[in-house]
């Protein structure tokens, strides 16, 4: 048991994730599809959490809070998996290495246990990042 | 009474499936039902009559609400955004038509701007690639009828391209291939067990961002010659039956996607990629193919290429096209703090790039086009909602293998909400006559 | 509309066989009349030669391929881009220019119709978009027929009124002009990665041969009676010896005879013949065939060529014989891109560099000028570049300049590295015919323009026609001090006008005109069984349905102009 673990940090679409944009990322639907990290259930253990709880997740770019869920198409040990959007885009590698695409696929992250802290909306997460006011 | 409208185009993902029926009221102005679409596409087309819909243009005002203006004056205020700024950056284009590309090529030739599109975060380093070594390809139809060897090289079009493997790649009874599923190999390389990977008949679960070194093996045991026990986290002999199943088959497909265009190596992962294709066409018959994220994002690097030279990233700055990635590309751009207004158009840059980049966005004048409401105009300053594309407007449109399909309008917008083509030309014409131009 | 007097030119006019007099032409309301009136604005032609707009009669400027060259070099727009000025858009491209660019580049010479080589049907709306973003000149496109599987299937069988039907059918859809067909046979079996390099190589699975195919769609394009006759690009291109393919193909002539109301007297038109004419047995004793392809057609009237002009400079080949693409690349291994298309054809892409320094590419050059130079009848021979495999359009001037100017010739050659080879491989150096500026009016405004089927409407200044006229800055009655200045002359017309509206002053574009696309509607008998195969084979092995092929729309074809053809009466 740690309190924070490393894993390799990747990100991509998913079915959900395509049904929660065309309904709108301003609702809930979004969040739950995509304000998610899947992990390794061993990943999982390492770090002593159980599925379906919030977590930090750091990286050299930033930090967000998402639910933690066990993998869905694993397994795949050492690597986790956030659904492209915000939420993923909060800690993902900018660096473009000169080729103008950001580095999405295999970013290292550390993952700590974050009970109490909420997973935001889609929007919400921009705007606050952004410290766009919001009326 | 209800009609029903066949041959309908989806506007989604890069699959384009043009054989979508949808029912509408008489009246043509509610959207019933959506037949063979898959769910992504489904709700699009049901989305667009949800009734929380922003139907007109707004404004944010300094304490961060908003203010509904009129069409007029947001084009006024696009145009004159446009002409003040210095190195304004018009980005996205892919959930539009290409007439609508068309109109905003021309503003940002005379806007003097940078404009991109999605490309710059999907398929951007595929484009180079391409541009350093070629691209032996085909069109879906020849996949359908030939192919009997697959190979799903990151991507997960499960998931991302969901109706892919049973139009064109995997079930289809083609013309030579009758046995549909049964007449071909599944090769699936991804660094998770994908729900597409696990109908494969070989799965190479590869150590994530190593596809260079393993696109290089195949290259090496496509001859026969030495190779490490282990590389990329796939044993030898996995790699050498791999090979001599690419080998075997009579006509190969590889598609591919963001597992090796945005994880390191980016565009020298696609060059190897098209290097083994090549390499495969010495024994027998190959292509490659990019699966194309939005439903027109290879029209807008169409429309950008013929009408400027440059699939994306273009830098129209100095009054004449030029392109280099890295440094005319929007992330970059928006990294630098070099952009000084920003133009969203058929594009979420806000969900979809870093957040390095998006704050930038907020820090600029902005106009963001979009039916829906996301992070992009939760952070501009101007949000212009328009008819959706492919479903209250028709339009051309690029399939992810650069055929083009016309888009069919299957119902009305709601009242008074123009098309991006209608927006697009307002603020041509303003644009202009600010500029004193003809 | 408006009236023109274009005063005191030397005026070329093979339509009426005026040679150089001095002559008035008169536009009134988009056409050439006898007389206009006083207020009629005057264009001065003193000492300026003055034709009927050029006729570009196989480029590839427009679609999927062309596209995809422009996409995979940008370092084809190094050095060429033309900034945003008065009525031009931006361009860029040496090679492959920008649409907006190739408008501009072919109005400044003078251009008035160009034909886009070769149409996959597929991305017809591909073509007519490309088309409609390509200002001022009018524009058709060929669909190509010659690897199609109706096509191979109906002529199997020797089913001449099926394939017929199906060609008007396809005709009708894509909006297209001509039945174009490229390297028959051979693009399918490239489907499977081979080749057919002999008229009697037979097509994997389909077993039909080019022979079959070449004859079958001349008997269904004179059945139909179109405008243009099947046009094309025959087997084996490139290949030293490829010669004998040629004749081979050429003999499939042999009692046909052209059957339309357009006056177009050919059943084939050979294009890009310099690429079909070699001989010899690998690139070593390379040599040039073109006494014998020219001695074949100068005695077959019912043949006219292109010539298909080695310009020397860097360049884009770009093609829909998609095996030779794949042969060129291992060759000169530079960027190879390929895309076959579901049941109709294929295309290839590969950058070329024909360098003066390299023999084979200096005996090339000869061959194509060989070529118009031994061929009697300038009415059945046009010059093209094949653009932009053998060089780009803009070069046409330089091509000029070789034809009318044994010296201009004489100075290229010296500056080979290997001139003995291009004088013992050619005959070049024994050719001192020089082409004379109505032999050129021929070659490339009446002549093209009569193998289209077009002939009343374009390629001469009979009152009647349409107003194209181009005035050059060459004068007639003075002998020529500097080859350089017939570049220089048609590179950039001193007065362009289309259609009866001027878009060109000085070399520069004053108006965008009114471009129109030309397209073939063939009014055919209903065919009920062709009309069930397309419908089985769209269900079964197309990736579009039937309903989405058609390309239909004003943002397509913004301003047609259709050729009626009507084929009930068969």
């Amino acid at each position: 048991m740690a309190n924070s673990i490393s894993i390799n940090l990747i990100s991509g679409r998913t079915i959900q994730q395509g049904v929660a944009i065309e309904s709108g990322k301003e609702k809930p639907s979004y969040r739950t599809a995509c304000g998610i990290i899947e992990m390794d259930p061993s990943d999982l253990k390492k770090l002593g959490a159980w599925k379906n709880t919030n977590v930090k997740v750091t990286t050299d770019y930033g930090n967000v809070i998402v639910k933690a869920i066990e993998a869905t198409q694993g397994p795949h040990p050492g690597v986790a998996f956030i659904p492209m959007g915000p939420w993923a885009n909060s800690v993902v590698s900018n660096n473009t290495y000169s080729t103008g695409m950001p580095t999405f696929k295999g970013t290292p992250a550390k993952v700590e246990v974050a009970i109490n802290e909420p997973v935001l909306l889609g929007i919400e997460l921009v705007q606050r990042q952004c410290g766009v006011k919001v009326g | 009474m209800t009609k029903t409208i066949t041959d309908v185009i989806c506007p989604f993902c890069g699959t384009l499936c043009d054989d979508v029926e949808v029912t509408v009221s008489d009246d043509g102005k509610k959207l019933l039902e959506v037949a063979n679409a898959c769910v992504i596409g489904t709700e699009k087309f049901l989305h667009s009559q949800s009734s929380d819909r922003v139907t007109k243009p707004r404004l944010r005002q300094e304490d961060g609400s908003w203010k509904e203006i009129s069409y007029e004056e947001a084009a006024d205020y696009t145009a004159k955004l446009l002409a003040k700024a210095k190195k304004p950056l018009m980005y996205g284009w892919s959930s539009t038509n290409c007439e609508a590309q068309s109109v905003g090529n021309e503003i940002a030739e005379i806007a003097k701007a940078c404009c991109d599109n999605t490309a710059a975060v999907c398929h951007g380093t595929t484009l180079i690639a391409v541009q350093d070594i070629g691209l032996p390809s085909c069109t879906l139809g020849e996949v359908k009828n030939r192919a009997d060897r697959v190979i799903f090289w990151g991507c997960n079009p499960a998931h991302a391209h969901p109706r892919h493997m049973s139009r064109y790649s995997i079930f289809p009874r083609g013309f030579f291939t009758g046995k549909g599923q049964m007449s071909r190999k599944l090769v699936v390389v991804d660094p998770r067990c994908t729900d597409t990977a696990k109908m494969a008949d070989v799965h190479m679960q590869i150590e994530q961002g190593r596809d260079y070194e393993l696109l290089d093996a195949l290259r090496v045991a496509l001859k026969g010659e030495w190779l490490p026990d282990v590389v990329a986290g796939i044993p030898a002999e996995k790699i050498r039956e791999v090979a001599d199943i690419l080998k075997s088959g009579r006509f190969g497909i590889i598609f591919f996607g963001m597992g090796v265009t945005q994880s390191l190596s980016k565009n020298h992962n696609i060059d190897a990629a098209i290097a083994l294709t090549k390499d495969l066409n010495e024994y027998t018959k190959y292509s490659i193919m990019p699966m194309r994220g939005h439903y027109n994002v290879t029209g807008s690097g169409e429309v950008f290429a013929w009408q400027f030279g440059f699939p994306y990233s273009v830098d129209l700055t100095r009054g004449f096209a030029r392109y280099n990635p890295g440094d005319s590309s929007s992330i970059d751009l928006l990294l630098r703090g070099e952009v000084d207004a920003m133009f969203t158009i058929g594009s979420d840059p806000g969900a979809h790039f870093p957040i390095s980049a998006v704050k930038q966005i907020a820090k600029v004048d902005s106009v963001c086009i979009d039916p829906h409401l996301t992070p992009t105009s939760g952070v501009s300053k101007l949000h212009v909602p328009v008819a959706f594309n492919g479903v209250e407007t028709g339009g051309n449109c690029y399939r992810m293998d650069n055929v083009p399909i016309d888009c069919r309008k299957v119902v009305e917008p709601p009242e008074g909400m123009l098309t991006d083509l209608d927006f697009l030309t307002m603020v041509c014409t303003k644009l202009k006559k600010l500029k004193g131009v003809a | 509309m408006s009236e023109f007097i274009i005063k005191n030119g030397h005026v070329f006019d093979p339509v009426q066989g005026i040679k150089g007099d001095k002559k008035d032409i008169c536009i009134k309301d988009g056409k050439i009349v006898d007389k206009v009136g006083s207020s009629a604005k005057v264009i001065d032609a003193k000492d300026k030669t003055v034709m009927a707009g050029a006729v570009e009669i196989h480029a590839h400027v427009a679609g999927p391929k062309v596209n995809l060259g422009r996409i995979y070099r940008p370092e084809d727009k190094l050095f060429s881009c033309t900034p945003t000025k008065g009525m031009e858009r931006m361009g860029s491209g040496a090679s492959i220019p920008t649409t907006f660019k190739t408008g501009y580049e072919y109005a400044k010479m003078g251009f008035a119709v160009a034909m886009e080589a070769a149409m996959p049907p597929l991305f017809s709306r591909h073509v007519h978009e490309e088309i409609r973003d390509t200002p001022i000149i009018d524009e058709g496109a060929f669909p190509v027929f010659g690897n199609n599987w109706f096509v191979l299937e109906y002529l199997k069988n020797h089913e001449i009124e099926n394939t017929a039907a199906y060609c008007a059918w396809l005709l009708n859809v894509t909006k297209g002009y001509a039945l174009k067909v490229v390297n028959p046979g051979g693009t399918e079996a490239w489907g499977w990665g081979l080749n057919c390099l002999t008229v009697k190589d037979p097509v994997p699975y389909f077993d039909i041969t080019p022979a079959e195919i070449v004859r079958g769609l001349m008997e269904a394009n004179e059945y139909l009676g179109l405008p243009h006759s099947v046009h094309i690009h025959p087997n084996n291109l490139g290949n030293p010896g490829c010669y004998e393919t040629t004749l081979d193909t050429l003999k499939l002539t042999e009692g046909l005879k052209a059957k339309n109301k357009f006056g177009r007297e050919q059943v084939l038109h050979l294009t890009h013949t310099q690429f079909h004419s070699y001989g010899g047995t690998n690139w070593g004793d390379f040599e040039s065939k073109a006494k014998e392809v020219t001695d074949y057609v100068n005695k077959n009237k019912t043949i006219t060529i292109d010539t298909g002009n080695v310009t020397l400079d860097e360049t884009t080949t770009m093609t829909a014989d998609g095996p030779f693409e794949h042969h060129l690349t291992g060759l000169n291994h530079l960027k190879w891109a390929n895309v076959d298309v579901e049941l109709e054809t294929a295309a290839g892409v590969v950058p070329y560099i024909y360098s003066p320094n390299i023999s084979v590419c200096a005996i090339q050059w000869a061959i194509g000028l060989e070529i118009p130079l031994m061929m009697k009848d300038p009415m059945r021979c046009y010059i093209t570049t094949d653009h932009p495999n053998a060089g780009p359009f803009t070069r046409y001037p330089r091509v000029y300049k070789w034809l009318m100017s044994e010296k201009a010739r004489k100075q290229q050659i010296e500056g080979f590295k290997h001139k003995d080879k291009v004088l013992s491989q050619t005959s070049i150096g024994t050719l001192d015919r020089e082409i004379s500026l109505y032999e050129l009016a021929q070659m490339t405004r009446a002549g093209p323009a009569k193998s289209l089927g077009l002939a009343a409407m374009c390629g001469g200044l009979k009152p009647g026609m349409d107003a194209d006229v181009a005035i050059y800055n060459i004068n007639p009655d003075k002998p020529i001090a500097n080859p350089d200045d017939i570049e220089k002359a048609f590179s950039r017309c001193a007065a362009f006008i289309k259609s009866g509206v001027q878009v060109v002053n000085n070399g520069e574009i004053v108006s965008n005109g009114n471009k129109r696309t030309l397209w073939v509607n063939v009014k055919a008998k209903e065919n009920p069984q062709v009309a069930r195969d397309i419908n089985e084979k769209f269900v079964k092995y197309y990736s579009m349905t039937q309903a989405n092929y058609e390309a239909l729309g004003h943002h397509f074809v913004p301003n047609p102009y259709a050729i009626e053809v009507d084929a009930t009466q068969v």
